[in-house]
């Protein structure tokens, strides 16, 4: 059990972090409502085209709770991203609240968005962002060390988890901006997967993945939900989120012209 | 948490024109802050202001010292200043010369700032500079070298190790990558990000490359014309930026 530095905001069941006895309670009193977004509004201005004003969100609400995995489902350019986008506080939100534990997102100041990410909110994207000439597999434990696991542990979880997603032994130490699409992908999902968030945003995590890598992925998602996880997620592979997703939320009703 | 450094209400002048206009920011330990802009848009003025090289006309620069806890270091005097320099202050300036001394050897160069406080040990100074050329991967035979006979590359990372030997907290950067190859470049940009995070730093960082931001600073402050009109997370700034000017700067990057 490694436990260098108090991490607030943990409820899961097994992240090894926690106080074993703050476990159960901590866990229970937060179980509810782990992501909450209310009433939440969107729109883009586009200042040096016209002062464009493009609407692309309105009076959007989901409740999601520990344990649950949601899919946001709805048409191409419906907001399903947008709505990701800004749950991890990457977009800014005009109106509403977008609560994830006690932290609203909408007004934190950044400080405290940057404390979220590294200890409560994970987020896989579709596309890796490196500094070039770093190792796969530091980029992989990253996540890990940046909470203060220490780095013989946080490697032989990385290690694990690149085994898993089959990246071969032989690229580990390689930087991860040579790679092919699907590996560079793989290696997102590892990294995305290395610290068990309490809650996590999955942007297509089985997009352009073969069967084998595919069901792994799955595997992943359905552990983290076990641990009692938070996940929303994108799925385009109608058969994953069958598999993985508890319930669906369209997306289509929080677009502006729809629901005028 | 008390913040390292709270920058409140800083502005300077030149004659008639702005150089930079109220600025005000808090930034905490271990945080990474970037401050982007087109030239003349103050931000070397305000990291100069700063790091006391220039005297600002109005606001406070304070800083959690380690003795007297938050000091205005606008209003301290001259030589406790000076200190804080050459021990929990480091500035990475753009050109290496700028920051080194060119007739003095690479070893000297970083045994210097450990002189400035305090050591005495020829061999333990010598050890350290070694170990720190090592850290910025400058081999240890090319330790009697003067930094005139180093590449470009070379010398921003000697600066660097001059710099940090003496175990800083904060770290004033201008435009520390800029006129270096991409591959080197690069490899700063990763030294740099080891450093921050082994050591703990917390760093004010001056760019005009957008993508160099992106990597290093958790933070992101966008000036134009001596003020600030944007500030925010990195990757918020840069994905959805709501000022015109940040819009016109973010979309002007042009796509590799």
């Amino acid at each position: 059990m490694i436990r260098n530095t108090p991490i607030r905001n943990c409820w899961c069941r097994v992240c090894c972090r926690c106080d074993e006895q703050d476990k159960p309670e901590a866990f229970g009193k937060k179980k509810m409502n782990m992501i909450k977004v209310e009433d939440v509004a969107k729109s883009f201005v586009l200042h040096n085209q016209g002062s464009a004003v493009i609407p692309v969100m309105h009076s959007a609400s989901l409740t999601v709770s520990a344990g649950e995995c949601v899919a946001l489902v709805g048409a191409s350019g419906a907001g399903k991203s947008t709505l990701m986008r800004m749950i991890y506080g990457n977009y800014t939100t005009q109106a509403g609240q977008i609560m994830v534990g006690d932290v609203d997102l909408a007004s934190a100041p950044p400080r405290d968005v940057l404390a979220l990410r590294r200890e409560t909110l994970g987020y896989v994207s579709q596309f890796l962002r490196v500094v070039p000439r770093v190792p796969t597999i530091d980029v992989v434990s990253e996540p890990l060390r940046a909470v203060g696991v220490d780095a013989e542990q946080a490697d032989a979880r990385a290690r694990d988890l690149l085994m898993m997603l089959n990246i071969p032994e032989r690229l580990w130490s390689l930087s991860p901006t040579t790679f092919s699409g699907g590996e560079q992908q793989r290696v997102n999902i590892a990294r995305g997967f290395a610290y068990d968030y309490p809650a996590m945003l999955l942007d297509e995590p089985t997009a352009s993945l073969d069967a084998t890598n595919r069901a792994v992925v799955l595997e992943l998602i359905e552990r983290a939900k076990a641990r009692g996880a938070t996940i929303i997620g994108i799925f385009h592979d109608e058969a994953a989120r069958a598999q993985v997703c508890d319930r669906e939320v369209d997306v289509n009703l929080f677009t502006p012209e729809r629901a005028a | 948490m008390t913040p390292l450094l709270q920058v409140e209400g800083l502005s300077k002048f030149y004659g008639q024109r702005v150089g930079c206009a109220d600025v005000s920011f808090d930034l905490y330990p271990g945080e990474v802050m970037g401050i982007v802009g087109e030239s003349g848009s103050g931000k070397s003025t305000l990291l100069n202001c700063m790091a006391g090289h220039l005297p600002p006309d109005t606001g406070q620069v304070l800083f959690n010292t380690r003795t007297d806890g938050m000091r205005d270091t606008v209003t301290m005097s001259e030589p406790e200043r000076r200190m804080l320099g050459r021990t929990d202050w480091a500035f990475v300036h753009q050109h290496a010369r700028d920051g080194l001394r060119m007739n003095v050897s690479a070893g000297g160069n970083v045994g210097e700032r450990l002189m400035a406080v305090g050591a005495r040990h020829y061999g333990d100074i010598r050890d350290q500079a070694i170990d720190w050329l090592g850290r910025v991967e400058i081999a240890a035979d090319r330790i009697d070298d003067r930094p005139r006979q180093f590449s470009g590359g070379m010398q921003q990372r000697l600066q660097i190790a001059r710099n940090l030997v003496t175990g800083p907290r904060l770290v004033f950067m201008d435009e520390p990558t800029g006129g270096l190859d991409v591959s080197v470049q690069a490899r700063l940009l990763d030294l740099l990000r080891g450093l921050v995070r082994e050591m703990g730093l917390s760093a004010i960082i001056v760019t005009h490359d957008l993508a160099v931001v992106r990597l290093l600073a958790d933070r992101l402050m966008v000036m134009k014309d001596g003020h600030v009109v944007e500030t925010g997370l990195t990757d918020q700034v840069l994905d959805d930026p709501q000022h015109a000017y940040s819009q016109l700067l973010v979309s002007s990057v042009l796509q590799v």
